[in-house]
């Protein structure tokens, strides 16, 4: 049992150490008061990567860096800023790798125009089989 | 000793693919007979050794042979045996071992069960087989030896990932892996099909219970795959567009149209070509897959392997044998006698329909995970994540699913678009039902994709049942109930993705031992948290009661600290009724004396996976119905021969 103690506080001991050392992010880990604006929060935070995991977004980390970046999600909801505007103030603050929404023009023009052109290129194929198909019949 | 019995083993095998290589090329080839009778116990004795080698490296993980490299890496004496076990494939040499294995297995099976194929289209399929498996022989054998010595032997392993220590490594990879790898047996077929000109509709029922019994593995190792995640990561969530989920997501789609495209082949004999394009898709994005994953050229957290030389290997294993099945393609796809022709409204045109919708989310999901190396190329460091994923392949997928829900109440050949129609009235009229009733309830509160999502599981959900309706439901064919099964599960799925994103509760909170807190009519009291020792792990564990009006039903979530390797991993409680799921995961502890609890309500929850289990039990009845009817009609034939 003495050992188990001492096992669980070396544990533990770290990252209570590591988080007194910074000041705490006060809304890593809580909710904004007002429903409304914290599902926007949440929906913002699911598209925005935690960058020191691996493909994880940062609703979904332990890592202190997405408890952080929560947290200053919420303060900036709750101060009134939209969405839009924090990603863009995220992204200028980390690049483009950050958002998991594509936003960098225009290099990812064709990322958003490939489904079109496939839906296209396979729908012409598949309609002028069937009416050459018919003329044949 | 035991080592390097599997090295033998494992150059033994490899030798013995080479050899039925060559004795099915050059009996195929200058047309010597002879040769070809040595290709079948060839494939089954490189099986039994390949799986021999195997046997021999999970004998080494069990017994925490320290001179090993492989397992002095990623083992350690202290773990359970089921993860000393399970570890042989938590690694890449393991893994990639397990993948030649299940690929030798699988062409053994073919060697010894396949009876309705031509000879020489037989021939030629263990040839294409035994020429894949080289090339991962070689890439074991000279850039992944798995049972390499390491002198002088470490005292201990460094253990393995604790995200791994779960039950649910001894079954998602295999699953998976037979999967991936089963398709390579539709390949193999399609190259000897093409090499000996015979895709015809025979050829499609000689391959269909093949792609079907891998595609209900590998359905099987998704939605394995997806609980794991969600149980094990502690967030919650059960798909997030990893490239590495993507990676067996891909396959799958194509295995899905690949499914629907050779029954057409079978019953109607139309789509050859497509089909046989469609049967190297799929193990070339099985290939593909392992190329991503085991290159670590994208890193995600199932990247235990980050070597450039071992990915420029696969790469080239991967151009090799995509580039020579294509290129066989173009050659002789002008052999392939066009099919019968299809009327546009017929079943035969819907099913090109859901190929079209099947192949273009395919090439979705494939431009979106590749398309972060591309802009790097150019240097743009992007991300491509679950918001273009479910923006593009959403929608895709919800137009999938109603040609799924309408495909099979049309008839074959041809049908008259008006009687269609009557037969859709009660799914469409649910379906407007639902939107209303929906749209009164909670307009406004979910995302349109959610709504749209609802409403559209209801309406394939009645009409996947349809196909029962007006027949002698015990003279109805095992396949058709097997397909309802399939089709219904799609629906339960659906239902179940979209529920738990419109009405998830979440409450993160930090409580004192002895608070209370609500959660979408759950009380859930937080009584103490106490240390716990495990095999290989410490952990604080938290006794928490939850009641919904009745009894409270204890729940125990933990915090987990694992020594080898040093990682904290949470333990979540999952508290299962019929209606969803409570989910609650224990935080850090605070200064204060609180703790940091996550607790989600997610309502329908388990439908995600009940449906993926659905649609493999399904995949399953149908092999079975179609295997039966084979038999069926084989002794009916004999004792019409044999008059008694």
């Amino acid at each position: 049992m003495r050992r188990l103690v001492f096992l669980l506080a070396l544990a533990f001991a770290a990252p209570l150490t590591a988080q007194t050392a910074l000041p705490p992010a006060p809304y890593a880990n809580q909710q904004l008061a007002d429903p409304a604006q914290e599902r926007k929060a949440h929906e913002l935070m699911l598209t925005i990567r935690c960058v020191t995991c691996q493909s994880q977004s940062i609703a979904d980390s332990d890592a202190s860096m997405a408890a952080d970046l929560r947290s200053e999600i919420r303060v900036r909801i709750a101060a009134g800023e939209q969405p839009e505007q924090i990603r863009a103030w995220l992204i200028e603050r980390y690049g483009d790798w950050i958002s998991y929404r594509p936003t960098a023009e225009p290099i990812t023009w064709p990322l958003w125009a490939a489904p079109i052109l496939l839906l296209a290129g396979g729908g012409v194929l598949v309609l002028g089989r069937i009416r050459r198909r018919r003329r044949n019949a | 000793m035991i080592a390097e019995l599997g090295l033998a083993a494992l150059w033994l095998a490899a030798g013995l693919a080479l050899l039925q290589l060559v004795l099915a090329a050059l009996g195929l080839g200058r047309a010597r007979a002879e040769l070809l009778s040595g290709v079948r116990p060839v494939a089954v004795a490189q099986a039994a050794l390949c799986a021999l080698s195997f046997a021999a490296l999970i004998a080494l993980f069990l017994r925490s042979d320290m001179s090993v490299l492989l397992v002095a890496m990623n083992s350690h004496s202290a773990k359970p045996w089921l993860y000393k076990f399970a570890g042989t494939w938590g690694n890449h040499e393991g893994s990639m071992l397990l993948w030649v294995t299940v690929m030798g297995l699988a062409g053994a099976l073919v060697a010894l069960l396949e009876r309705t194929l031509k000879r020489a289209t037989h021939m030629a399929t263990l040839g294409a087989q035994a020429a894949i498996s080289l090339g991962f022989y070689a890439f074991l054998l000279f850039a992944s030896n798995p049972f390499a010595r390491l002198d002088p032997a470490a005292p201990d392993g460094q253990g393995l990932n604790p995200l791994l220590q779960d039950p649910g490594l001894a079954f998602h990879p295999p699953t998976l892996y037979l999967g991936y790898v089963g398709l390579s047996v539709a390949f193999s077929f399609a190259v000897g099909a093409l090499l000996t000109r015979t895709v015809d509709a025979a050829f499609a029922r000689a391959m269909r219970p093949w792609v079907l019994g891998a595609w209900v593995l590998l359905t099987i190792g998704i939605t394995a795959g997806s609980y794991w995640a969600y149980y094990e990561l502690g967030w919650g969530g059960w798909w997030f567009w990893d490239p590495v989920e993507n990676a067996s997501l891909m396959p799958w789609l194509a295995a899905t149209a690949l499914l629907h495209s050779v029954t057409v082949l079978a019953t109607r004999d139309a789509l050859r070509a497509w089909t046989v394009m469609l049967a190297v898709v799929a193990f070339s994005m099985s290939m593909v897959g392992t190329f991503l994953v085991r290159s670590g050229i994208l890193t995600s957290v199932h990247a235990f392997a980050v070597d450039p030389e071992r990915g420029s290997f696969i790469l080239v294993l991967l151009l090799l044998y995509i580039g020579g099945a294509l290129a066989l393609f173009g050659l002789r796809v002008g052999t392939v006698r066009e099919g019968r022709q299809f009327e546009a409204v017929s079943r035969e045109a819907l099913l090109v329909v859901n190929n079209l919708l099947l192949t273009v989310i395919l090439g979705v999901v494939l431009v979106g995970t590749l398309y972060p190396l591309m802009a790097e190329a150019f240097g743009h460091k992007i991300s491509v994540g679950p918001p273009y994923f479910n923006a593009v392949a959403g929608p895709l997928a919800l137009a999938l699913m109603l040609a799924m829900a309408v495909g099979p109440l049309v008839r074959w050949r041809r049908d008259e678009p008006g009687v269609v129609a009557g037969r859709l009235l009660w799914p469409a009229g649910v379906m407007i039902g639902m939107a209303a009733a929906l749209g009164v309830a909670a307009w406004g509160r979910i995302g349109v994709l959610p709504y749209l999502g609802l409403v559209v599981a209801a309406g394939v959900a009645l009409a996947s049942l349809i196909p029962l309706t007006k027949r002698n439901l015990r003279r109805t064919p095992l396949f058709t109930y097997g397909m309802v099964l399939a089709h219904l599960g799609c629906a339960v799925s659906l239902g179940g993705m979209a529920a738990e994103s419109a009405f998830t509760t979440e409450r993160l909170v930090a409580m004192k031992p002895g608070e209370s807190v609500e959660a979408a009519g759950w009380r859930i009291r937080f009584d103490r948290a106490m240390p716990l020792a495990g095999p290989n792990w410490v952990a604080m564990q938290a006794d928490m009661a939850a009641s919904r009006g009745g009894e409270d039903i204890m729940l125990h979530p933990q915090s987990r600290f694992f020594s080898s390797p040093p990682t904290t991993t949470s333990e979540s409680a999952i508290l299962t009724r019929w209606d969803g799921q409570l989910y609650v995961v224990l935080g850090e502890a605070l200064d204060d004396g609180r703790w940091q609890m996550r607790i989600w309500w997610k309502p329908f929850v388990t439908l995600i996976w009940l449906g993926g289990l659905m649609i493999a039990a399904g995949g399953a009845l149908t092999l079975i119905g179609r295997e039966r009817r084979g038999w069926m009609l084989k002794l009916r034939r004999r004792n019409a021969e044999q008059p008694a």
